[in-house]
């Protein structure tokens, strides 16, 4: 069943992602952003499926009502009929239900299952800390890493080299965006400090709360290098709004060169690894 | 039956004046006061909505810096941050105000408190002075809310900015300032309303029923109000509890709540939902009754499979209390904790699909006429199931992983309520006007309110499933720029919405206005309750003879 899944789901990804790379929200969209993790892509593929329960029975009552409406208005049917009871069509309009139910339940409870069985050890341990409003991330390496990332200000786009809009969006752009190697096993340890806060990363298929007093954990897995969005998920005050998630994922080689930079000098770091994203970005539109 | 003879000869004539309102203790003036609040609170919650719409409409943050130098006389920077809370506290008061002013006083104060008594055949309600009490409890309630609006909460912001939800620490130590209490001590209030008014219905319906109305032969309406004012005394002293320890938190230093004297915020969630999951089935439940006795009186058929509906309904007051967590899968519940929550909830599917399929059985081989009431019962069973079959998929905490808190459940929730619960009051509206009023109102224009309303917010809500599952936030003030074609289309929604609220308002004037006669049944045969062998509008005490059930 769960081979069945996964490769209906990766079929179903595969015709949606039309466009390029789409790791944030896009005009008009109507459906869940384009999976980067495994489990986004199995979430994404139970989403579908119940569509092709639901959708009928939508359809269903609406042709019911319809038929109802044509076939016994008054002027169609004037003598109404005295039947109150069918003890058949009440038992099969509680059974069939239930069976419907049932073929939800088992995917929807393996679905659930694997999101907390991950499938491996973590490789990388971030803990990510809300406050009203911005988010502190701490790399449990050696020697720790430390650093704050908030919204990316207008004015600061200059200065830090943000100006294309397209992949630095307003509202979803920060300054110091959580860099994770791709293909790597990471863990994500969420707290926060003041008020209740919700980690969320919708392309990877990840939200959970960040609450005071405890420590969460989710983890994620990564398919593809990028830059991804997602935004704080739970009301937190005035600029519950204005506090983005960003995760860039970049080659093993690229993360390594990062954190061992970023340990001394994070906007620097941060620098270099932009120059190298954006130069394979340029060459990757070339070939295209 | 020689006692109520002997007091044929004086009437009760109604108090005049003022008196007659505030002293009432007849169930229809009652009634009547209740849905009178029920409409001025739901204007004022609706326009609210109209504004978080407005704002909504482009990316930016447009007009709630401008509401917030007027209201507040904030300028410049603070303006902007005035306004941020201003629409939080807009959201919050949206919330609290459609559910505890509007939905709740219009069912179950205004139209249970008028035909319950009615259709079981008692000539009031169990305890008239409690019930007076139960009204004059809102309007204070009410004040508290809206005077909380303009009360410091944050620093810096005014009004109570934390959600309907009021989940600490946000409530607590988030916003320190007393818009918050005014806000708990209104719903405290609102809340002993509802228990005083859940007792009298409790007692009305199990003592004061008719000769030969056993409980398997009462309307379907009674039916749905018995099983909603258990659920009211059951789920709101838990949710008093809850409160009541946010209050002590704030103010008397104690740490139910708080992490770092040993609390937990999470418990405050648990006990929230408790109430807060019977709650929803609280407001949609009265509206299931009263659909029932629409769609049987306009198909001039008995309501398919009697006994289903009045359990289905019993069933899911009963299921609706062992499914609160659903609205926590984010929180870190365990795997099996989540399991379980996952399966209660998807129960809850079978009696919901008992009802809408024993409505359209209702209908089948009926003779049916599409008088205004019966457009509003088919538009509720159509989008009711919408809001259902989303339902269903947000039960799946899997799915929710990505779903919540996003505006998918923001339409979900509004599929069922304010296009459920609404469209029901709205049907209940134009079944029970002529018989409450005496007047028949225009068809015309009650067919028009339905059309426009229909359309308005099917395009408000509609668009918001994408918007959700494209992953925007809900409660946020401003959003991505991706995000702006759904929620332009999703606010032109909610003019059109407003504009179907002012067809209604002038259809009622306009009915009191011409005063066309309705009669004592204007819907004939199919309407077999009670209540259509009385007069329109019924004398002041009714059923002085009780009447005799078959």
């Amino acid at each position: 069943m769960r081979k069945f899944l996964a490769s209906t789901g990766a079929a179903a990804t595969f015709l949606a992602s039309g466009s390029a790379f789409a790791d944030q929200p896009r005009a008009w969209e109507t459906g869940f952003q384009a999976p980067a993790t495994d489990m986004m892509r199995q979430i994404e593929w139970f989403g579908n499926y119940t569509m092709w329960f639901i959708i009928p029975i939508t359809v269903l009552v609406l042709f019911l009502l319809l038929y109802c409406v044509v076939k016994f208005r008054a002027s169609a049917n004037p003598v109404p009929s005295k039947t109150s009871h069918n003890t058949l069509i009440e038992v099969i309009w509680t059974v069939g239900p239930v069976v419907i139910l049932l073929c939800l339940a088992i995917p929807s409870f393996q679905l659930l299952t694997a999101q907390y069985t991950p499938p491996e050890e973590a490789k990388l341990t971030v803990k990510a800390t809300g406050n009203q409003w911005n988010w502190d991330y701490e790399y449990q390496t050696d020697n720790t890493l430390t650093f704050n990332s908030a919204i990316l200000q207008e004015g600061d786009r200059a200065k830090a080299g943000k100006e294309d809009r397209s992949i630095y969006p307003r509202l979803l752009a920060v300054d110091n965006e959580l860099v994770v190697p791709v293909n790597t096993m990471t863990r994500v340890l969420v707290t926060a400090t003041d008020v209740i806060h919700s980690f969320a990363m919708p392309s990877f298929g990840i939200k959970i709360d960040a609450i005071p007093g405890r420590t969460n954990e989710t983890w994620f897995k990564a398919e593809k290098e990028g830059l991804y969005y997602g935004q704080c998920s739970q009301l937190c005050g005035k600029d519950h709004a204005f506090m983005p998630i960003a995760i860039r994922v970049v080659s093993d080689a690229q993360f390594k060169t990062w954190l061992a930079a970023a340990k001394t000098d994070l906007p620097g770091a941060n620098k270099t690894l932009m120059a190298q994203v954006d130069g394979q970005n340029k060459v990757a539109a070339a070939g295209n | 039956m020689a006692d109520a003879a002997a007091h044929d000869g004086h009437d009760h004539k109604p108090y005049r004046g003022w008196v007659r309102w505030v002293y009432s203790t007849n169930h229809k003036d009652i009634g009547t006061l209740y849905l009178i609040f029920a409409i001025m609170a739901g204007i004022i919650g609706g326009a609210l909505s109209v504004a978080i719409r407005m704002e909504l409409q482009e990316p930016g943050i447009q007009i709630f810096s401008g509401l917030a130098q007027m209201v507040y006389g904030m300028n410049g920077d603070a303006a902007i941050d005035g306004g941020k809370s201003m629409y939080n506290a807009f959201a919050t008061a949206h919330a609290l105000i459609m559910i505890f002013f509007m939905v709740m006083p219009a069912l179950i104060g205004g139209f249970a408190n008028w035909m319950v008594p009615i259709m079981i055949g008692a000539p009031d309600m169990a305890f008239p002075r409690m019930n007076n009490i139960s009204f004059w409890l809102l309007p204070p309630a009410f004040i508290l809310l809206l005077t909380s609006m303009f009360m410091p909460s944050a620093p810096g912001a005014y009004g109570v900015g934390g959600g309907w939800t009021l989940y600490p620490p946000l409530s607590t130590s988030g916003q320190p300032g007393p818009a918050m209490d005014l806000a708990i001590l209104s719903i405290h209030i609102a809340g002993a309303s509802s228990i005083l008014g859940a007792i009298n219905f409790i007692t009305t319906i199990f003592n004061m029923r008719a000769p030969g109305m056993t409980l398997h032969k009462m309307p379907l309406f009674a039916w749905s109000v018995l099983v909603t004012a258990f659920l009211l005394l059951l789920s709101l002293p838990v949710l008093a509890g809850g409160i009541t320890m946010l209050l002590t938190d704030r103010n008397f230093g104690t740490t139910f709540f708080a992490p770092d004297g040993g609390g937990d915020p999470i418990l405050f969630q648990h006990l929230f939902w408790f109430f807060g999951h019977p709650e929803v089935y609280i407001l949609i439940l009265p509206g299931f009754g009263i659909i029932s006795h629409i769609v049987s009186t306009f198909s001039r058929k008995p309501v398919f499979g009697y006994l289903g509906m009045a359990y289905a309904m019993v069933a899911i007051g009963a299921v609706g209390f062992i499914v609160w967590a659903h609205h926590m899968y984010t929180t870190g519940l365990s795997l099996d904790t989540q399991r379980y929550f996952v399966f209660a909830t998807m129960v809850i599917a079978v009696p919901t699909g008992v009802k809408i399929f024993s409505w359209i059985a209702t209908m089948w081989g009926g003779s049916i006429s599409f008088k205004p009431p019966m457009l509003w019962a088919l538009g509720f069973i159509f989008l009711f199931t919408i809001g259902g079959v989303t339902g269903v998929q947000l039960a799946n905490a899997g799915l929710d992983r990505s779903l919540h808190d996003t505006y998918f459940v923001i339409a979900h929730f509004h599929y069922v309520l304010s296009l459920g619960a609404v469209f029901a009051i709205f049907a209940g509206w134009y079944y029970w006007f002529p018989k409450m009023t005496g007047y028949m109102y225009s068809p015309v224009i009650a067919n028009t309110h339905f059309w426009v309303m229909f359309v308005g917010v099917n395009l408000i809500f509609f668009p918001q499933h994408f918007l959700g599952l494209a992953g925007m936030p809900r409660r946020t003030i401003d959003y991505p720029d991706a995000f702006h074609g759904w929620n332009m289309v999703s606010s032109y929604g909610s003019y059109i919405a407003a504009v179907g609220v002012a067809i209604f308002l002038y259809g009622v004037f306009e009915a009191f206005q011409k005063k066309r006669i309705a009669g004592a049944n204007p819907w004939g045969e199919g309407a077999t309750t009670l209540e259509w062998q009385l007069p329109s509008p019924p004398p002041f005490h009714q059923w002085e003879q009780l009447p005799k059930i078959k």
